[in-house]
């Protein structure tokens, strides 16, 4: 199935500087009994987002519209906690294309390049400067350039290298996904049965 | 170079190696439920494809089925969706589904080692994190998101790169009242709720290898809150006799050839490991948690930290849990006033969990503040449970045995902790909400939830405890 394709995404972003946001967090369980993809978005962040009379919270980051963009800039240890899809799903419907954080949990990352998000680690230097540069001034922008695994602060020129394993990083410049690959090599599959069939 | 455990069951089912990509490994069994599976069968039935194997997966509801009156319809619409959705997909691709009045219902990962479906040297999956629970037979397992669950059935693989592999070994001795929750606990305050990730790891030393196999799936499913993708322990006599007559356990000829290839699954003594952790089991205590991620943990009759004894990059996380918590920094937890108590999930749900809540509990009276929710991981637990009298011990105390599901551990059915009430709970996190809009959550062993349950207040097990 093809999803968006992700090339060079340049765009302000939207920061949650908090430490071990999980996927409780992201996306609280009792929205979790849809049986389709569509719509998580709406509740994202929603605990954070809004009170108990589903008023907007005034003091949380989403709410404020001087934050936007496709880049989520994250706290530490991102995405931990359950396996959920869902969380993935909320991130990518509200508009993001890519989160970076000085760490992000294995699922949650795994779960994010399997629906077109780039999920990228970069250094808590790094990482500080984001936010700092972005309490600043809002609008300042940051350089994700996926062909050349680089992402760059715009204010300040500062740049890094990020690590993603060429297959990978195909498959969201193309949006490609794993299970079109794995439907072609169903052969293999089948014969990679028949032998271990034999050795057990 | 020797193999590690887990290096010899990985490489085992190693379909191929992309360069620079991850590698397509073989799924021996994928568990299903309502939650995280709907939008997988949605997409297969998109791209026109079939079910591969259907022989390899089984479904059941847990997540947000009522735990009580189970025989009635599920009252709440989507819940109900959910689980008639999951049914007819089921039934729709010939796989095996346990619904709510069958014999073998329950939370996956009770279900699944029970019945002898999970085996040692198998790879296991499912949608849900606590998939590592069935590591302690010996497989891998772990957790996946939907789209990889949409991948094993329409190819009976998934596309991972191999994780790095560590080893935590704990010796010595447990003390008394100490057990395999307060172990993993222990662990997770150690290394931290990211300390493992990135790896896979692997349990070891006397005080794991004296644990029972209940006792040893407490601890693997408890890899994922430090991050880990799986944990898993090397199957020994304990397993074998764990596993041997249970329903789908190999018999006979078979069994003998089981047990040949099971014997072999261990660690080689050159293997190496990109981590190592020791710990001593004497330096154990019953743990409670007191903040909003897993890794926060403190010996029972410690005060929780004051903040010059956090690291600098943890202190606004520290605020912020104890704020959410209503808990102020170097304060005592024993005898803090609690109202709820939980009992259950795929980490504390089983028939051993039960038999230590009961034994403590018996000829005891449940405090009048506490309303206690003790919810058996399966069918077949809460049978056991009846048949072995404790429901009557339970009753007598002030106390009811619901029925099976995953209840208050997410809160997905009617099972939720009010806003700002605080539960001693043997399930597996303590976040944000985790039970309820609001809800502080206090993670424990089951006797450190009964001795609460008895005492109205937070209490050390210890104290009444021979």
């Amino acid at each position: 199935m093809s999803r968006d394709k992700l090339n060079i995404i340049h765009s302000s972003c939207v920061p949650v500087p908090i430490e071990n946001v999980d996927t409780d967090q992201i996306i609280p369980a009792r929205f979790l009994k849809a049986t389709t993809r569509d719509g998580f978005g709406e509740n994202l962040f929603r605990d954070w987002r809004y009170d108990k009379s589903n008023k907007p919270i005034a003091s949380f980051i989403l709410n404020n519209s001087v934050y936007k963009g496709s880049i989520l800039v994250a706290g530490k240890n991102f995405g931990s906690g359950s396996s959920r899809e869902h969380a993935a799903w909320a991130v990518y419907d509200y508009g993001f294309r890519v989160v970076v954080s000085s760490f992000i949990a294995d699922i949650f990352r795994n779960n994010s390049m399997n629906n077109g998000i780039l999920p990228i680690v970069v250094s808590e230097g790094f990482l500080s400067e984001a936010f700092a540069e972005i309490e600043k001034n809002p609008e300042v922008k940051i350089k994700v350039n996926l062909p050349a695994q680089t992402i760059q602060i715009d204010s300040t020129g500062r740049e890094e290298k990020f690590e993603i394993n060429s297959y990978k990083k195909e498959c969201l410049m193309n949006g490609y996904d794993d299970i079109d690959y794995l439907l072609n090599i169903r052969p293999q599959i089948e014969e990679f049965e028949k032998i271990s069939a034999k050795i057990a | 170079m020797g193999k590690t455990l887990f290096d010899k069951i990985w490489d085992a089912h190693l379909v191929s190696q992309i360069q620079d990509g991850p590698n397509v490994i073989y799924i021996d069994k994928q568990f299903i439920h309502e939650v995280t599976s709907p939008q997988a069968f949605a997409g297969l039935e998109k791209r026109g494809v079939s079910v591969f194997r259907p022989e390899k997966h089984v479904a059941t509801p847990d997540h947000n089925v009522p735990t009580l009156d189970q025989h009635l319809p599920i009252r709440d619409e989507l819940s109900k969706t959910q689980v008639e959705t999951l049914e007819r997909n089921a039934k729709k691709h010939g796989i095996t589904y346990y619904g709510l009045n069958h014999e073998y219902q329950g939370v996956v990962h009770v279900v699944g080692p029970e019945l002898g479906i999970t085996q040692p040297g198998m790879t296991i999956v499912c949608g849900d994190s606590h998939t590592s629970t069935h590591g302690a037979l010996g497989a891998v397992a772990f957790g996946i998101g939907t789209s990889e669950v949409e991948m094993v059935l329409v190819s009976q693989c998934i596309m991972q790169p191999k994780p790095k592999k560590m080893r935590i070994t704990v010796d010595g001795n447990l003390a008394k009242g100490v057990g395999a929750k307060d172990i993993i606990l222990y662990i997770i305050a150690q290394i931290s709720a990211s300390g493992g990730t990135g790896y896979f790891i692997e349990f070891a030393g006397s005080a794991i290898s004296s644990q029972s196999m209940e006792a040893r799936m407490t601890i693997c499913n408890m890899s994922i809150e430090c991050g880990a993708r799986g944990g898993m322990i090397a199957p020994d006599q304990t397993t074998f006799d764990y596993i041997q007559g249970r329903k789908f356990a190999p018999q006979g000829k078979e069994w003998e050839k089981a047990l040949v290839q099971w014997k072999t699954l261990y660690s080689d003594s050159d293997a190496v490991f990109d981590k190592e952790y020791r710990f001593d089991a004497a330096d154990i205590e019953p743990m409670i948690t007191y903040g909003t991620n897993p890794g926060m943990g403190i010996k029972i009759s410690a005060n929780i930290p004051v903040e010059s004894m956090i690291e600098e990059s943890n202190k606004v996380t520290f605020r912020k849990s104890l704020e959410y918590m209503g808990l102020d920094a170097g304060q005592k937890l024993i005898g803090k006033k609690v109202n709820y108590v939980f009992v259950g999930s795929c980490t504390n749900g089983r028939i051993e969990d039960l038999r230590l809540f009961t034994q403590f509990v018996k000829g005891k009276k449940k405090a009048d503040n506490i309303i206690a929710w003790i919810v058996p991981g399966s069918k077949l637990v809460e049978k056991q449970a009846k048949e072995e009298g404790l429901v009557e011990i339970l009753e007598a105390a002030g106390f009811q045995l619901r029925q099976p599901g995953c209840s208050a551990c997410l809160a997905m059915n009617d099972d939720k902790i009010p806003a700002n009430e605080y539960c001693v709970a043997t399930s597996n996190r303590n976040f944000e909400g985790r039970q309820g809009p609001g809800s502080r959550t206090f993670l424990a062993s089951p006797l450190v939830a009964a001795a609460t349950a008895i005492a109205g207040v937070i209490a050390d097990p210890r104290d009444s405890m021979n």
